[in-house]
């Protein structure tokens, strides 16, 4: 290696001669042929992206974010789906109990009107014999007191004839008797 | 030739062409411009022809670049702006592509030549001036005069407003250009300064690390700065569609 300085004057010699016009952005030579060719590639660049590369990607976002549209709107309608399930369940369940409750209703007022029948039927019955009983026993009663004024003559007059020894007439007895029972 | 920061800036002819008394030779920036297209196109298209449902990793990066520009887009251009889709998306790839390439060792950075961005700072402004005169006829011109101006003060704001709409194919241009070309020569500079130190025996090779370290570090910047840049220009270009889609501001 050559000693700095030579060297830094061999490479600006160099640059110089290598350069010509100097700074190279600034070398108006070249700017034809750098449009030129500026203008083809980025032309071709800016068709590929428009036709080829860009609704590609615009394709693939779309359809990303059709899926994930869809995705919802489906979840959404299974939800509804299930909230109507739910919703005719619960219906079901209050159509079930107020049926439960309808039909213990009507049992229990069944049998409550079976009851109350079969109940009358037999305080009718009751009274019916009752009746008959009271009946029978007023029946005995007016037989037995019937009875009792002729056992009172014979009584008194048996008692009669033993107190006095003698007999009381009929017509008497009666009349004692009458007064006596009254 | 190691030390010469510009060097790499260089156009060196491929293929000789002479129309005319015009040179139109195919270069070494010809070269990458062509590389530029063919590698992000191909990897555009076949990165997506799985058409996946669910993106593979390259599918994927391809759909962020996509929708990154396309949201860029939209937020500043609004969606009348999107007509203007195909153009912002392929410049900005063009730039994005073109500016990493230039941070490969030995490749040619086509974006830090004036007049290869100046041409697609001129496209952009030749874009906005001719849709803003066909979409809006005249009134195209009420881009330089702002509404709630008071009238004293009109023909200097529209001055004014016509001076910095010149200025941005220009601004446009020279931003991009010279963080490239700036990056690349101090890029340069340094690591250069590694190989004359380490020419100089044990305590050269010993102070050669930190050019070495600058140059690491500056190698992550210009990754930085390549990105940075194309998205600036892209944003630039979609505030500048929007003034063409909606002059009266």
């Amino acid at each position: 290696m050559a000693g700095t300085t030579t060297e830094g004057h061999a490479v600006i010699a160099e640059a110089a001669a290598e350069h010509g016009a100097g700074f190279p952005p600034f070398d108006a030579t070249t700017f034809a042929s750098q449009l030129l060719w500026l203008a083809i590639t980025f032309g071709i660049f800016y068709w590929i992206m428009k036709n080829v590369a860009m609704p590609r990607l615009a394709g693939i976002l779309e359809d990303r974010k059709d899926r994930i549209a869809g995705d919802l709107s489906e979840a959404n309608r299974l939800k509804e789906e299930t909230d109507a399930a739910i919703a005719a369940y619960e219906q079901a369940l209050t159509e079930a109990r107020n049926k439960a409750h309808g039909i213990a209703h009507d049992t229990r007022a069944k049998l409550k009107a079976e009851q109350d029948a079969r109940r009358e039927k037999a305080e009718a019955e009751l009274g019916e014999k009752l009746k008959a009983a009271e009946a029978h026993i007023a029946g005995i009663k007016t037989e037995a007191l019937s009875q009792i004024e002729e056992i009172a003559g014979d009584t008194t007059s048996a008692l009669v004839e033993q107190l006095i020894g003698k007999a009381p007439t009929k017509t008497d007895l009666t009349k004692a008797l009458k007064s006596a029972m009254n | 030739m190691a030390n010469d920061p510009i060097h790499q800036f260089q156009i060196q002819k491929i293929f000789p062409i002479e129309v005319g008394g015009m040179d139109f030779s195919f270069t070494n920036s010809s070269l990458f411009m062509v590389l530029t297209v063919a590698a992000t196109s191909a990897f555009l298209i076949f990165s997506t022809s799985g058409r996946g449902l669910v993106p593979s990793r390259v599918q994927s990066v391809s759909e962020m670049m996509y929708e990154f520009v396309a949201s860029t887009l939209r937020s500043s251009a609004g969606t009348e702006g999107m007509r203007f889709f195909p153009l912002v998306f392929s410049l900005f790839m063009f730039v994005l592509v073109a500016n990493l390439f230039g941070m490969f060792p030995y490749f040619f950075t086509i974006t830090s030549h004036i007049i290869v961005t100046f041409a697609l700072a001129m496209l952009v402004i030749m874009t906005v001036i001719i849709y803003g005169f066909m979409k809006n006829g005249m009134k195209f011109l009420k881009l330089f005069v702002p509404s709630g101006v008071p009238g004293a003060l009109i023909p200097l704001v529209t001055l004014i407003e016509v001076i910095s709409f010149l200025s941005r194919p220009i601004s446009l241009s020279v931003r991009l250009f010279a963080n490239m070309l700036a990056g690349h020569i101090t890029l340069k500079v340094f690591s250069g300064f590694v190989v004359s130190l380490s020419a100089m025996g044990a305590v050269g090779v010993f102070g050669s690390i930190l050019p070495l370290g600058m140059t690491v570090a500056l190698t992550a910047l210009e990754f930085l700065v390549a990105f940075l840049q194309a998205y600036v220009f892209t944003v630039l270009t979609c505030m500048y569609l929007n003034d063409a889609i909606h002059p009266s501001h």
